[in-house]
């Protein structure tokens, strides 16, 4: 294997922007012990994120304080309980600069994919003509990239196979971006969407939506981005993306499990048919057929997941005191450290930009004779927690030929102190599987 | 460290000099399972004489557990018949949901020869899944080996 990566001479430390001590006070796990009494060193963000006390607190007021189905009876703790719910949509719209009724509520990013998937299917059949406008059917394309998390791929997968569509797909470049050089032939007069990641989980990659949206644009194509790593990590506004749909899961971002995020613009969302039926999300049922809300309504079938909205509005909240650009300029500082001193291990290929150009805080890398999960082990052993395996992004591991990769993932409390004991740790499974540096033939 | 409990020297050794190592013919059935919450991946060949197991051959890709355990099961299953390996099998199986109990170690020992060190792989949840495939692959092949020569017959 030919090294192309030199080593740097000593990384750079720049101070960083968030205040770690004091953001690691605000999360109870933090000061928890791992395997034996270590510290918690948690790289895992990517796959969840960790809840600072605000958020807990939140979710836990709602249930002792105004406990009820909101929209729907006429006491006074379903008035509260619509009232904190419909707040919290307000809040969370305003995070990602989009009014409330465009804000719909999902159990995460996957399903808010899938509900536009199948939106667009069951669009070739509804009785109501209103709703056949984006209807997918054959000789439609779909167009996908090959960097997508499995959530952004097997929907349109299905939805092709369901309606006869194809799916097409931009490629990767070798050094971990999206390959644009057949993006006018991909997306095309036949294109119906086209579905791509703002934040590769994978790659740490940050795609040029601007060129696809525009491409998008003079086809007459809808675009879903998938901001389940973005908008945990960078300041997203929906009037600058220029897209359709933007999906997010509340988890990822210091916010409860069991609840996400689909925005779409208010007249695509409004010529959609429901993917869910039943409560909540009717006007007038009658035993031969009924009509439904308005969005969001029309999309939020069955009493919410209430409490966790509540505590993803004090997730965002929180957020936006650390402010986004402070946290986006925070990981990328200990990106820049952590790929310096990752790279300059012998025998480390990181899969994805060497550099911090166009790229989130995802690093995935290999360990030349140790394989991710042996990786993962010797990490965990000394209480790092990292993610291992293909991260629900098999083509991705497939397109660069390696079986898996480890990765880290950064988020607000992360320090330097984090990154050092990665780096050691990774070391320390060079050492023990017997390819240290030192002891390489 | 608790590392050295999971990663015995058996298991490093025959991780890096696997035995049976390789595709070979003759074989009845070839089977490819994967693991899909990592993407290890085995594909496996079985060559049956009667009921008598003449030959496992191996190809995969996977971290130290897998490609071990397959190796440590390759030198446990040769020459005996499918019944018994499956025998042997079911004991790994319960070695591996031991969760780190050494009495259940100490019973199988005898049985299951330099198997018996994935005792402490029993202690991670997500690990047992990796010393695991190959064994549910040979289960897979010998099933499919057996209903070959049967209809052959
Ligand atoms: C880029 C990306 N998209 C989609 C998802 C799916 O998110 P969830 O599992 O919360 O639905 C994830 C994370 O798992 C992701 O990283």
């Amino acid at each position: 294997m030919t090294e192309t990566v030199s080593r740097p001479v000593g990384a750079r430390q720049v101070p960083l922007p968030l205040d770690v001590e004091a953001i690691r006070a605000d999360f109870p796990i933090l000061s928890r012990t791992v395997r034996d009494g270590k510290r918690l060193v948690y790289l895992d963000s990517g796959a969840t994120s960790q809840k600072p006390t605000s958020v807990l607190d939140a979710e836990r007021w709602f249930y002792e304080n105004v406990n009820a189905a909101p929209h729907r009876g006429a006491h006074q703790l379903a008035e509260e309980a619509t009232a904190a719910y419909e707040a919290a949509r307000t809040t969370i719209g305003a995070f990602i600069g989009a009014p409330e009724n465009e804000v719909v509520f999902t159990r995460n990013s996957t399903e808010a994919i899938n509900l536009v998937a199948y939106a667009l299917s069951n669009a070739a059949t509804a009785k109501e003509p209103e709703f056949r406008r984006y209807a997918v059917g054959q000789g439609d394309e779909i167009v996908v990239t090959e960097m997508e998390h499995h959530a952004n791929l097997l929907p349109w997968q299905q939805l092709c196979e369901r309606t006869g569509a194809t799916l097409r797909w931009l490629g990767l470049t070798d050094d971990g971006r999206l390959d644009l050089s057949d993006l006018a032939t991909v997306v095309n007069e036949r294109t119906k969407l086209v579905a791509v990641t703002q934040q590769s989980n994978i790659l740490g990659t940050i795609n040029p939506l601007g060129d696809i949206v525009a491409r998008a644009r003079e086809v007459g194509a809808l675009v879903l981005v998938d901001g389940a790593q973005s908008v945990p990590h960078q300041r997203v506004d929906v009037t600058e993306l220029g897209a359709d749909f933007l999906v997010f899961s509340g988890h990822k971002m210091l916010g409860p499990t069991g609840v996400g995020v689909l925005w779409g613009r208010y007249d695509v969302l409004d010529a959609l048919p429901p993917f869910l039926t039943g409560g909540s999300m009717i006007e007038v049922v009658r035993m031969e057929g009924s009509t439904f809300m308005p969005p969001p309504q029309r999309f939020e079938a069955g009493v919410p997941m209430t409490a966790q909205v509540i505590g993803l509005a004090a997730a965002a909240e929180y957020l936006q005191r650390l402010g986004m650009d402070a946290v986006q300029a925070h990981e990328e500082a200990l990106t820049e450290y952590a790929l310096a001193e990752l790279q300059a291990i012998p025998g480390v290929t990181v899969i994805g930009p060497p550099d911090t150009v166009a790229r989130g805080g995802a690093i995935s890398f290999t360990v030349e004779g140790v394989h991710p999960h042996d990786v993962g082990q010797v990490l965990d052993d000394l209480g790092i927690a990292v993610r291992v395996g293909h991260h629900c992004a098999w083509p991705v591991v497939r397109r660069y030929g390696v079986p898996a990769t480890t990765r880290a993932t950064f988020y607000v409390h992360t320090g330097y102190d984090d990154v050092d004991a990665l780096v050691e740790g990774v070391r320390e499974a060079q050492r023990f599987f017997g390819v240290a540096p030192s002891e390489v033939k | 460290m608790q590392l050295q409990s999971m990663y015995q020297d058996i298991i490093l050794d025959h991780y890096r000099n696997p035995h049976g190592r390789g595709l070979r013919d003759p074989f009845e059935a070839e089977v490819h399972h994967v693991n899909p919450t990592c993407g290890d991946e085995v594909t496996l060949r079985v060559h049956l004489e009667g009921e008598t197991i003449a030959d496992v051959s191996y190809e995969g890709m996977g971290c130290s557990i897998s490609q071990a355990s397959v190796s440590a099961m390759y030198d446990l299953v040769i020459g005996k018949s499918v019944t018994e390996a499956m025998h042997t099998g079911e004991q790994f199986m319960t070695l591996m949901q031991s969760k780190g109990n050494a009495t259940v170690a100490e019973e199988l020992e005898d049985d299951l020869e330099d198997a018996v060190a994935f005792a402490g792989v029993s202690k991670y949840p997500a690990r047992v899944k990796c010393a695991l495939m190959s064994w549910m692959a040979l289960k897979d092949a010998s099933a499919r080996a057996l209903s070959t020569t049967n209809e052959a017959n």
